[in-house]
Formats: C-alpha cells, structure tokens, sequence
C-alpha cells in the first residue's frame, strides 16, 4: 500500500540498496562454494571424525546464512537508515537467548531427580 | 502407546461431529445458548428494521481506517470480557458452594472448561484486542500519520483475532472446550489424555487469532518506523507509542515461538508424532519450556502499553511534561529486553538446579527495577503538579496503589525457595490477577476513559463512571485478598471441592469481591449507555477536552477520515502542547487532496474461510479441510489482482470539512 504521506519521508532512512549485477555473482558463487564443500566433506569422508566433519558443515551453514542477508538481502549498516541491521541484531539476540537458554534449561531438568534415576551428572 | 489407533466414529460429510456433541443434556449451557440466540436475534432484527446492513458492511466491517478498526477492536474486547467474567462468576460460585461434601453446581467435566476458557479468553480475546484495539486507534494519531503502513493488513488482522474468538465461542455449544488450563500443558492436551476435539479447538482458535496479531504486530511496528511525521524523531515521540513500538517489537518476536509450539503440539495430536509425549523420545517438560518463551514477553506485551497509557494521563491531568522522558524510554527498553530473560520463573518447580533457578530468579527480580523507577517517574510527574482527578488520572492512582503490591508479591515468588511453597497456589492466582487487573484492565480502562472523547466526540458520563471506579476498585481486594491468604495457607488453584470447611468463608468474601466487580461492569455499561444517550451535553467540539499534550488532540473529535488535514511538523516532545504554546494556526485554506486506501471486503471474507478452515481441522471434516484451504490461498492471490485500492479525498471535501471545524471551534469559544 502506498505511503499516504507524499513527500514526507523520514529524515534518516536512505532508500533501500538493490544489488549490482556483480553482487549477484559473488553471492552466487560463494554460496555455490559454500554448499559444495560440505557435500564434499561427508562425501569424500575425508576427516575421520564426525564432530569434526559436522563442525565444519555448521561453520559452512553460518557463512552461508551471513552471504545470503549480505548479497542476496542486502543487509549493511547503511539500508533504511541502520533500521534492518538493528532488527537482525535483535533478532540474533532472541533466538540466542531461546536457543541457549532452551538447551541450558532442558539439560538440568533432571537435577533434582534421586540419584538412582539420574541419567545425567547433577547440575553444576 | 499406539497414538492415532483411537478408533473415533467419523464420518466423511460431517467428520467427528455428530448429534450427540450437542450438549443438550447440559442446562447451564442450553440456557446460555436460548439467551444468546435470542440475543443475537434481536440484534439481526434491529440492524435488519433500521436497514444498517448497508451501513455496517461498507463503512465499518470492510473499513481499512486504523480509527475504525481499533474501535471494533474494543468492541470484540468488551464482548469477550463479558463472556470471560462469566467464566469467573461461575468459578466463584462453584468454589463457594462445594464444601462439606456438597460437589457444588459443576461436574468436573464443566468446571474444567471453565477455568481454560477463562484463562484463554482473557488472555487472548480481551486484553489482547483491548490492547491492539488501543494501539492502533491512538498510535497513527500521535505520530501525525493518516492510517498505519498496512490498512489491509490490519483489517485482516482484526478479522483473523476475530475468528479465534469465534471459534472458542463456537465450542461452548459444538462439543467442548480444552480441559487442560489455559496453556494446555501436555501430556494432559496429548492425544491419549485429551481424545475429544477441545484441545483442538483450543489449537485453531489461538493459531487463527495469533495470524492475526502477529501481522498486526509487524503493521504497528512498521507504521511507528515509517510514518512518523516530519520532526518526530524517536526520542520525540509520546511515549504510549514508544511502549506500543516496544509491545510490537515482542509480539513480532515472539508470536512465532507460540505459533511453533501450537504446531508441534498439533502434529502430536493428528500424526501421531511425539515431540512431548511421555515415551518414544518425546518430552512434554520442553513444549513448557517453549510456551514460557512466549508466555513471559506475553505479560509486557499486555502490559507495556498500559505503562504508556498511564504515563500520557499523568502528564496530561497533572499539567506538566512527563518527568524523566528518557529514563522512561529506556525503562520501556530494558522491559523489552530483559523480559526475554525470565521464563524459567513460570517453571522453578519443575527439576531445574540451583544454577538455572537462581539465574532466572534473580533476572525477575532485576526486571522490577525499570518497573519501579516508572512508578517513581508518574509519582514525580504528580509531585507539585495540578493534579485534576478526572476518571483516567483515578484509575491511574488506583494502579499505581493496586500494581506495586502485585509487583512486590511477584518478587516474593521470584525466589525459588518460595516459589517451591507458593507454586501452583492460589497466591499465585491472586498475584498475577492482580499485576493484570491492576496493571492491564486498570489501563484499558483508563484508555477507554481518556480517549473516548477522542473516538466519538463526547466524553463519558462522570457519575457511573465513578460508581464503577469504586466497584472494581474495592471488588479487586475483596476478591483476591482472600486468595493470597488461602495460597499462603497452601491452597492450591483448580480444586472443584474442598475438605476443609474453615476455608469456606475465604471463598465467600471472594465471591462477594467477584459481585463487587460484577456491578462495577454493570456500571461501566451503564456508563456508556447514558454517555450515548446523552451525548449532546457531553459534546465535545474543541477536540482537546482535557488539555492534551500530544498530537492526537490537535485534529477535532472525532477525526476526520484523513486524520490530518495538513501533516503537522514536530518540534518538541509534548508536540501538540508545544504548537499550543507557540500560537499554532490551523491551516484554514490551500488544502490538497488526499490519497487515501480503499475499503475491500478481502478481509473478512479471507478471515471467514479461515474460520471454517479451522472448524473443520477441529471436527476432522477433511473435504471441508481441504476446500476452505483451496478457497483461503485462492482468495489471498485473487486479492493481490485488486489494483483498485486507494483513491484521493478531494480538495473541495477536504475544505468542507475542515471550515465545519472551523464553525464548531468558534461556537466552542476558540480562535480559530
């Protein structure tokens, strides 16, 4: 819907960024490259470890997120005035803070179980 | 163990829903129907006789103007709240009738729904449109906007939250309602301890309504960014739309979380998976987790705007800025953060060590600091001011007395020791009706009060007005200060009967309390219908009655379509009070036209399919089902080909109704 205020728009927000054609490029790239090697690695099985393989497949994922909202998103500090980095910190902070929080919370359900049923070592 | 083995007659035209969920046998509830049938028949009559048909479809149920639509928005609070009261007389009787062997009035069965649709209801049909209904009346008004970003949107959305209502609705005559208090804990809501189609009308009702407020969250938390008119930087702007913005913020991020958690709980109920039941791997102590991650925003979400509220009626009848702009801002701020940080209190008792309890226990305790330094900022705010005791500022005053011991007794129960004692009480019951009474109700009414002048152009009567301020006020401390004795003493909340005959006269003062309460209602309504009635002496047509201070005072009451003829520019918080102050003239002339959205009927029709959609998800009808959800997606793309969406008010109207103003500020005395 359009803005009913012609004319008036806020001092502060810059119009928001489109990407160059060679933005697109590099995004697709990376992102190709970025879903490549995990198939490579669990394919391939080159490290034994399977933390280690499932490590780099996240630290993968992670980058693969960051190239996404940068070049295909267009997340930087400048879009709409600093407004849409603000809201992806913030939105960072809450899922941490659910995800973390969540995991922290199950694990010590069971603290204060008798100790025959503890399937777990007691809590801190 | 087999989860979808329950073998429930079902046929293909009508899926579970057969005769016999009719609860004809049941006559409480065949009563209600008779009353509400006979309700609803008059009003189709009347509507029918004074051909509103018409009227009401074009210029209110398919209206996009944000005023509108948060009046409808209270309107579907006011209802709800009646049904939900209702629910509470009906506990109260029940509680004080069953003692010494008597099973009171209520089977199990009923009584148990009873206590889910009051939570559910209040929850998310009263105070929640309460709120959203406010927001978006008030918010578009101060920040010199002519509507919100989305106007479709928020008709929408208004009809989706009114489709949830529905739906609760519908159950009390169509089978049951949840029988599992009204956050439906598993594995009591599981498919094995819950068979019937309450739990599932608990489900669809919440997940339509929370579409609902979910997009209006993103609408409102777009228009305060976007829209704010030339010179309103944020830290100009009035504070009841810095909490709205806030309350927007947490409803964007944490409607999701409820939404995820209804889902999965859906899933385990109709494809037999088990995220939380009790064997194969699931775990019903996480859906608790998850639903407290939202739960816990939930309460500063209601709650935030009744803080903004107060905060303009205490600066507007005390005659002064509001003391300490900024440290309330970040007050607001820091609510807004820390109450992601508290979720575990709702659980203490529930297995977690010392580390995880005191963590979150001591986080709720430091989410009363910013909560007690606004207290301090309203108190200083009155301090030497000229306070006038109007009905907003009274029920002000009344929150501040009522909120700080519902704070102080929510501290006492973030301490986990004593959330061991206190857990699941009847003091918890009363401390947190007490926190939402005194903080949210308290607020929507003072709202309703400061703002209804605004809305419709005449105040409301001051006599019952006062009549209902005492009822609710003392009602409030009749009813629940027996409950904080009796959960001190260790009575727990749900109980149907009692052993303990002592305890009955708690519960009479109690049901006194809730008869208190009742007629502060009675009063309220009283209050509006004698406010309609005589509304030409109540007239207003200086559109600032009480000496506002921001900018929703400036345009005459009630507003015109457009809002604001001219936008205004902003210099100074308090901006409305500032233009005062400097001799602001209206613009009498040069007006241009006005591009306004375009009234469509895509909402409700849309809203409407999706009701039906969850009617039948609840009944298992499965072609019903999947028609309504061909029809829903269909609609929504048809929608997207209506190019037919906004028009210009011309110049010439605009004119028009600006020099009416004009005449009814001179009549009022005023210098145009």
């Amino acid at each position: 819907m359009s803005d009913p205020h012609e004319g008036h728009h806020e001092t502060h927000a810059a119009p928001f960024p489109h990407g160059t054609k060679q933005d697109y490029v590099t995004g697709f790239i990376l992102a190709a490259v970025l879903t490549a090697i995990p198939f490579f690695l669990v394919m391939s099985g080159i490290f034994s470890s399977e933390r280690l393989t499932a490590f780099l497949v996240l630290i993968c994922a992670v980058a693969q997120i960051i190239v996404h909202m940068v070049y295909f998103l267009h997340m930087s500090p400048k879009a709409e005035g600093g407004w849409t980095l603000i809201s992806l910190v913030f939105t960072i902070i809450v899922l941490v803070i659910a995800v973390v929080g969540t995991v922290w919370v199950m694990y010590h359900m069971d603290a204060n179980m008798m100790p025959g049923m503890m399937t777990e070592p007691p809590a801190n | 163990m087999a989860i979808t083995g329950q073998e429930i007659e079902s046929s293909f035209l009508f899926g579970r829903l057969t005769l016999d969920k009719f609860p004809l046998d049941v006559p409480i509830v065949v009563g209600t129907f008779a009353v509400v049938a006979v309700g609803g028949a008059a009003l189709v009559a009347v509507v029918t006789y004074f051909r509103l048909w018409g009227y009401l479809w074009r210029d209110w149920l398919t209206s996009v103007d944000h005023k509108k639509i948060g009046i409808m928005y209270m309107i579907l609070g006011m209802v709800m709240f009646l049904r939900g009261f209702a629910d509470a007389i009906m506990m109260r009787l029940q509680q004080v009738w069953a003692f010494n062997g008597s099973e009171g009035y209520l089977n199990a069965h009923h009584y148990d729904q009873i206590f889910t649709a009051h939570g559910t209801i209040m929850i998310f049909f009263v105070a929640m449109p309460f709120i959203t209904g406010l927001m978006n009346f008030v918010v578009p008004l101060q920040i010199g906007a002519r509507d919100v970003s989305f106007p479709f949107l928020n008709n929408f959305s208004f009809w989706m939250t009114v489709g949830g209502a529905v739906l609760v609705m519908i159950s009390l005559f169509v089978g049951e309602f949840a029988m599992t208090g009204w956050l439906a804990f598993p594995p009591l809501s599981g498919i094995v301890a819950s068979p019937t189609e309450g739990v599932d009308y608990y489900i669809w009702g919440l997940q339509i309504a929370g579409v609902g407020t979910t997009l209006s969250g993103i609408n409102l938390l777009v228009t305060i960014l976007k829209m704010r008119c030339p010179g309103m930087t944020l830290m100009r702007m009035p504070v009841f739309t810095w909490t709205a913005l806030c309350t927007n913020v947490l409803i964007v991020a944490t409607f999701p979380v409820l939404t995820a958690t209804l889902v999965l709980l859906a899933l385990d109920r109709y494809l037999g998976m088990n995220f939380f039941t009790n064997d194969l791997g699931g775990n019903p102590m996480l859906y608790v987790n998850l639903i407290w991650i939202w739960g816990h925003p939930e309460v500063y979400i209601l709650v935030l705007p009744a803080f903004g509220i107060f905060s303009e009626v205490t600066a507007t009848f005390c005659g002064k800025r509001l003391f300490g702009y900024n440290s309330m801002v970040y007050a607001t701020i820091c609510i807004t953060i820390l109450s992601y940080l508290v979720w575990l209190h709702h659980f203490f008792t529930m297995g977690s060590g010392p580390s995880v309890n005191s963590f979150f226990g001591i986080a709720t305790m430091i989410i009363s600091i910013p909560t007690g330094a606004k207290v301090f900022n309203w108190l200083f705010t009155m301090y030497r001011g000229r306070i006038r005791f109007e009905l907003p500022m009274m029920w002000t005053v009344a929150f501040m007395l009522t909120f700080c011991i519902g704070g102080m007794t929510g501290v006492m129960l973030a301490v986990p020791p004593a959330d061991f004692v206190l857990h699941n009480s009847l003091f918890l019951v009363a401390h947190f009706h007490n926190v939402i009474i005194g903080g949210v109700v308290y607020g929507v009414f003072a709202g309703i009060n400061y703002w209804w002048p605004k809305a419709f152009g005449f105040r409301l009567n001051e006599f019952w007005g006062r009549v209902s301020f005492w009822c609710w006020v003392v009602g409030f401390w009749v009813a629940f200060m027996p409950l904080y004795i009796v959960g001190l003493m260790g009575v727990t909340r749900r109980l149907r009967t009692f052993d303990d005959p002592s305890l009955q006269v708690y519960f009479a003062i109690a049901a006194l309390g809730a008869l208190l309460i009742a007629a502060g209602i009675g009063a309220m309504l009283m209050q509006f219908y004698v406010s309609i009635r005589d509304r030409d002496q109540l007239r207003d047509t200086t559109g600032d009655i009480w000496g506002g201070r921001t900018l929703e005072w400036s345009t005459s009451s009630p507003p015109p379509d457009y809002n604001f003829a001219v936008t205004p520019v902003v210099y100074d918080v308090d901006a409305w009070q500032d233009m005062k102050e400097h001799g602001y003239q209206r613009p009498l002339s040069d007006f241009k036209p006005i591009h306004m959205p375009r009234n469509t009927g895509a909402g409700i029709i849309l809203a409407g399919i999706s009701t039906a959609l969850g009617f039948a998800l609840v009944w298992h009808i499965w072609w019903l089902a999947a028609v309504s959800f061909l029809a829903l997606i269909l609609g929504a793309i048809l929608h997207t080909f209506n190019y037919n969406r906004d028009f210009h008010i011309p110049a010439a109207t605009v004119t028009a109704t600006e020099d009416a103003r004009s005449r009814a500020l001179g009549q009022a005395g005023q210098t145009a």
